[in-house]
């Protein structure tokens, strides 16, 4: 009886959106905390007719919904991961999209002086010596493994910091959130800074290094290991992105009169 | 300080204005968790009785493992709903993760330990007043549980409103299960939870205290409908 009830309910409620092609894109908190995302989804919408949902997580949370088949695709910045993620099969390819910049953050009267830096590897050199408060993602995502190799070019292990190393384990807003409360030094992605709404004393110091470039990809998710997968409707989807009406999009978005995403995807 | 009053500013603007968006996840909200406690106390309610009327051996091992799931992490049970409910996993062909209806499956088994055990402290109390009555009237085990569950109904309802209360401000399962999608799986505490990351802190507190004015609300509304907490009757 109350499994019947149970079984009632379940399909009741299980309210899908009949006929329109729907794609689940899982993406990485800075991609949708730019708000690039309000730009590009209504477009697709009404020229493709295709919905996108997103489903807004880590890059390693995002993979793994793409490997298990619960995504249609996976944008993520994260190249390593990725390429393994294809080798893997999870993926029939990666196709970059564009790109943004990390910049590093920290209080306003720079106390390690990373503004006149040459380098991000000289910037966080500059931070380890003056032994500022530094705040890490520490959740494994495209952000911190950035961060991770930034510091390892720098020739500084972060953990020898101690106390004023804070790995958070936090998505970029809490993290940005952690580092505005402690008046700490933190690599952020552009996109997510300017648009940040609790930016307190904290200011941005340091940015254009080529190393701190971001490239985001797009991994439609193998149509053989997951039948149920919207594959065709993926590859419209990319094909726009990559084309033209993407590319003017994307160059055209800005946020306080910054470009934050340079298209740099080929189209075939 | 000043955030709590530009909070409050931004609650009172989001609900003059009848944004649609607001009222778009707060009824998923209520939906959600209505849905889950209503299921919850099917199932909870009647075990609850159950266990205080019924005597067997692991009866204590019964009632101690069901007091301790009132403390499961949200996080824990939105992780093992998912398992079980990604295309990978063994219900993966129902095609249920990111749907209101995870949400709900994850609600109720975050709801139903602690509606039941609620429900079996009341009931047990009145079992023990209503014990050799009972027995003397040669009632069936079916019987002397409905009676128990009549009577003991305004204790049931602070049962079941203590479940309204542990789903509705729940994030963290509905988090993983729901996926937070915008127009499909958002509700009030993910929108919370990601209007915070966004450093959008009026904006988070102020939906923080929508989701206080209704649960207020809802907890008002099944006074008045129960007719429980009215002046002259106790």
């Amino acid at each position: 009886m109350i499994t019947r009830t149970l079984l009632a309910c379940a399909f009741a409620l299980s309210t899908l959106p009949a006929m329109a092609e729907t794609v689940r894109m899982a993406v990485t908190t800075s991609f949708e905390n730019s708000g690039l995302a309000d730009v590009l989804l209504p477009e697709i919408q009404a020229e493709l007719g295709i919905e996108v949902e997103l489903l807004v997580v880590g890059t390693g949370q995002a993979l793994r919904l793409g490997e298990a088949g619960d995504v249609d695709a996976v944008l993520v910045h994260s190249r390593p991961a990725e390429i393994a993620f294809v080798e893997a099969g999870h993926a029939t390819h990666w196709r970059e999209i564009m790109y943004n910049d990390f910049v590093l953050i920290g209080p306003s009267d720079d106390p390690a002086g990373i503004s006149s830096a040459q380098t991000a590897a000289d910037a966080l050199a500059r931070i380890a010596e003056a032994e500022a408060l530094f705040v890490s993602r520490g959740d494994n995502s495209g952000t911190h493994q950035k961060e991770l190799a930034l510091w390892a070019s720098a020739g500084v292990d972060p953990e020898d910091l101690g106390s004023a190393y804070n790995a958070v384990g936090a998505g970029m807003g809490a993290a940005l959130n952690t580092a505005s409360g402690l008046n700490a030094y933190i690599l952020s992605d552009r996109a997510t800074w300017l648009t940040f709404g609790n930016q307190a004393d904290l200011a941005l110091l340091f940015s254009g290094d080529p190393e701190m470039f971001n490239p985001y990809s797009l991994l439609p998710v193998n149509p053989d290991r997951h039948p149920h997968v919207n594959n065709a409707a993926v590859m419209q989807l990319e094909d726009w992105l990559v084309g033209p009406r993407g590319e003017e999009l994307i160059n055209a978005y800005t946020v306080e009169g910054q470009t934050l995403f340079v298209h740099s995807a080929v189209p075939q | 300080m000043n955030e709590i009053l530009e909070g409050l500013v931004e609650a009172a603007k989001l609900i003059a204005a009848f944004d649609p968006e607001l009222v778009e996840i707060t009824l998923r909200s209520l939906q959600v968790t209505i849905t889950a406690v209503v299921i919850a106390a099917a199932i909870g309610l009647p075990l609850g009785a159950w266990l205080a009327v019924m005597r067997f051996r692991s009866r204590r091992l019964v009632i101690a493992i069901l007091n301790a799931l009132m403390g499961l992490p949200p996080v824990v049970v939105g992780l093992i709903v998912y398992v079980l409910l990604s295309r990978s996993g063994p219900f993966g062909v129902l095609g249920l993760l990111f749907t209101p209806t995870a949400m709900i499956i994850a609600q109720v088994i975050i709801v139903t330990p602690l509606i039941a055990s609620i429900a079996h402290q009341a009931i047990r109390d009145l079992w023990s007043e209503y014990h050799d009555l009972l027995i003397s009237l040669n009632t069936t085990k079916r019987q002397r549980v409905a009676t128990l569950l009549w009577d003991a109904r305004r204790a049931l309802l602070t049962a079941c409103l203590a479940g309204f209360g542990r789903g509705i401000g729940e994030v963290g399962a509905i988090m993983i299960v729901g996926g937070n999608i915008d127009n499909a799986t958002r509700v009030l505490t993910t929108a919370i939870a990601l209007e915070t990351g966004k450093g959008n802190f009026a904006l988070a507190l102020g939906l923080g205290f929508v989701l206080i004015a209704l649960a207020i609300a809802v907890n008002l509304l099944m006074h008045s409908l129960s007719r429980t907490e009215r002046s002259g009757t106790w």
